[in-house]
């Protein structure tokens, strides 16, 4: 595994308010990186000094293995980045846009790559609009293209698929992962959709006040965490009562007549179906619910302070 | 740096407000042009009164030339206005916008942003200034011809047609280094502030501070006037004196390119200096 991002021991301070303190991960070669953290938790600040819009108090950002104080320019020439939210010159097109920021970016900024890129991302028919009659949805593929437009080897996206719809945010979705699988990209995934982070990132990190709680890969974190599962059952007081003498038996959430939920850890769910089945229990549909979101809320709300590799 | 400077004047012409000075350029000089060319023999007259007694004027003294000291000095209060909308909004308005955050996570380096906005708004300015220039003369003499230039400040001054054309030349050189320093003040103001009202209001309040600091005669400012910038910015006028002071223009030049030099720098240093957080 080579390592592309390099954060290490990164401190950021307004005056008197800490916003990120003693933050440390590493992004590897063709990871997809969750970046994950409540409002306020320091996530914007790392990414704007991970893009040297902010300057750290302290710490070390090192990207393919060089820092990012010394070596800003190639760095950077190898980055894409969307930060925060999409703003462009409106009163330009997207082509004109585009044009500008290929231009500072010293990339290939010609009418066939500019194309292609807007019709990557769907807007090509809307190419010579001016930006300023663009929806927010518009505006957000456009700064995709925009990060793409230097065919850079790490993409940092935050919030990328802030306000589209649920069909724009399945393509935005499947973009990345063919950024990831199909071109080699490493991506940075900065998002409050957790779900997302779940379906498309191997590896993440959780800020919390500035500093992280948990980091690792993301599978092995939600397997030894707790999920919340409902069954639908012919009878949840039979159900509730087969797991009084289990293991499970401090696993009750809450039950109606028919649906008995629990949490679980993930690979137990077959298990208590099987109990269920055993005990003569029809067992209609088992309903995960649980989820990154959970796992995420509990983290936060704990302030934990675990460190999973 | 000249592929930076040429997208900032793309942005820059881009921009319906940096058309409509060019406009509003093109529609006060006729109009100007057009009041002297219906009242201008009156206004003369009654400038020329009180020597009239004296001296025997002959000759076309309502000229083009004449046409175009008029414009020139009546354009000298609109011009840092429009200037100075342009200007306040460069640094300002990538902030406003959120611009900066796609600019400056690119592989250009702050000191090369500025610089190159920088040059775009003084490029900018001396176009306005150009534009005020062939506008004045083009309408000038078409409608009222050459002539002598008299000039009247402390004194009655007559400058001869055939030198006129050359002292028009530095003149409208000198008004465009004038006119450069408002917008390097403009500029600088911007790179302080996250909005384009406050550089246009911090420039105007100090063009009017510093004008009345300079226009005052008390031995407290005597110290003091010599390091403001509105002490120089007329001294385009002294190319019609006879003879010219050419060691005050000088003084005033160099005071001038300082005052742009200082702008500058202190944009550069507060940019470096600066988080992007909008």
């Amino acid at each position: 595994m080579i390592p592309v991002i390099e954060v290490k021991h990164l401190h950021k301070k307004f005056d008197n308010f800490v916003a990120v303190e003693d933050v440390n991960f590493t992004v590897n070669q063709g990871d997809v990186y969750g970046f994950l953290g409540p409002n306020g938790a320091g996530k914007s600040t790392t990414i704007r000094m991970m893009t040297t819009l902010i300057k750290p108090t302290s710490g070390e950002i090192n990207f393919f293995g060089k820092s990012l104080t010394t070596d800003r320019k190639n760095i950077l020439s190898r980055i894409g980045s969307i930060i925060e939210k999409p703003d462009f010159y409106l009163y330009l097109s997207a082509r004109k846009n585009l044009r500008i920021l290929g231009e500072l970016s010293k990339a290939d900024y010609s009418n066939k790559k500019i194309e292609e890129l807007l019709d990557l991302v769907g807007l090509l028919s809307r190419a010579d609009s001016k930006v300023k009659t663009y929806s927010y949805g518009m505006k957000q593929r456009l700064g995709l293209a925009q990060a793409l437009l230097h065919d850079p080897d790490v993409i940092i996206l935050d919030e990328p698929t802030n306000g589209l719809d649920p069909f724009g945010m399945k393509e935005i979705r499947d973009l990345i992962l063919y950024l990831s699988k199909e071109k080699g990209k490493t991506i940075f995934l900065s998002s409050h959709i957790l779900s997302e982070v779940e379906m498309i990132a191997n590896r993440m990190v959780i800020l919390n006040k500035g500093k992280v709680i948990v980091e690792g890969v993301v599978k092995d974190l939600l397997n030894t965490s707790a999920m919340t599962v409902t069954y639908d059952v012919s009878s949840s007081q039979k159900a509730k009562e087969s797991l009084e003498s289990t293991q499970w038996k401090d696993s009750f959430l809450r039950s109606t007549d028919t649906t008995i939920t629990l949490t679980v850890k993930s690979n137990d769910v077959a298990d208590i179906t099987k109990l269920f089945v055993e005990k003569s229990i029809s067992v209609n549909s088992v309903v995960p619910v649980r989820s990154l979101e959970e796992y995420f809320i509990s983290l936060t709300s704990e302030e934990a302070n675990v460190h999973v590799r | 740096m000249f592929t930076y400077v040429k997208l900032e004047l793309i942005k820059i012409f881009s921009k319906i407000r940096s058309i409509v000075a060019f406009l509003a350029i093109g529609f006060i000089v006729p109009l100007i042009a057009s009041a002297m060319y219906l009242e201008g023999n009156q206004v003369l007259n009654l400038a020329l009164q009180p020597f009239k007694d004296t001296f025997d004027f002959s000759g076309n003294f309502l000229n083009g030339y004449l046409v175009v000291v008029f414009i020139l000095t009546g354009l000298y209060v609109h011009i840092p206005l429009l200037i100075s909308i342009v200007a306040g909004d460069m640094l300002s308005g990538e902030a406003t916008s959120g611009t900066y955050r796609m600019m400056l996570s690119r592989p250009i380096s702050r000191t090369q942003m500025v610089v190159s906005k920088y040059i775009a708004v003084i490029i900018y300015t001396l176009l306005l200034v150009a534009w005020v220039g062939v506008l004045s003369f083009g309408i000038g003499l078409l409608l009222f011809g050459t002539g002598d230039l008299i000039t009247i400040r402390s004194a009655i001054t007559i400058v001869p047609e055939a030198d006129v054309p050359w002292r028009f030349l530095y003149a409208f050189g000198f008004a465009g280094l004038s006119m450069s320093v408002i917008a390097s003040i403009a500029f600088m103001f911007s790179s302080f502030v996250e909005n384009t009202l406050g550089p246009l209001i911090s420039t105007f309040a100090t063009i009017i501070l510093f004008t009345i600091i300079t226009s005052f005669d008390y031995s407290l400012f005597d110290t003091i006037q010599p390091l403001l910038f509105t002490n120089y910015i007329n001294s385009w006028r002294l190319f019609f004196d006879n003879p010219i002071d050419w060691a005050k223009i000088t003084t005033s030049i160099w005071a001038l390119v300082l005052h742009l030099i200082v702008c500058l720098g202190v944009s550069i240093y507060v940019v470096r200096k600066k988080d992007i957080l909008s």
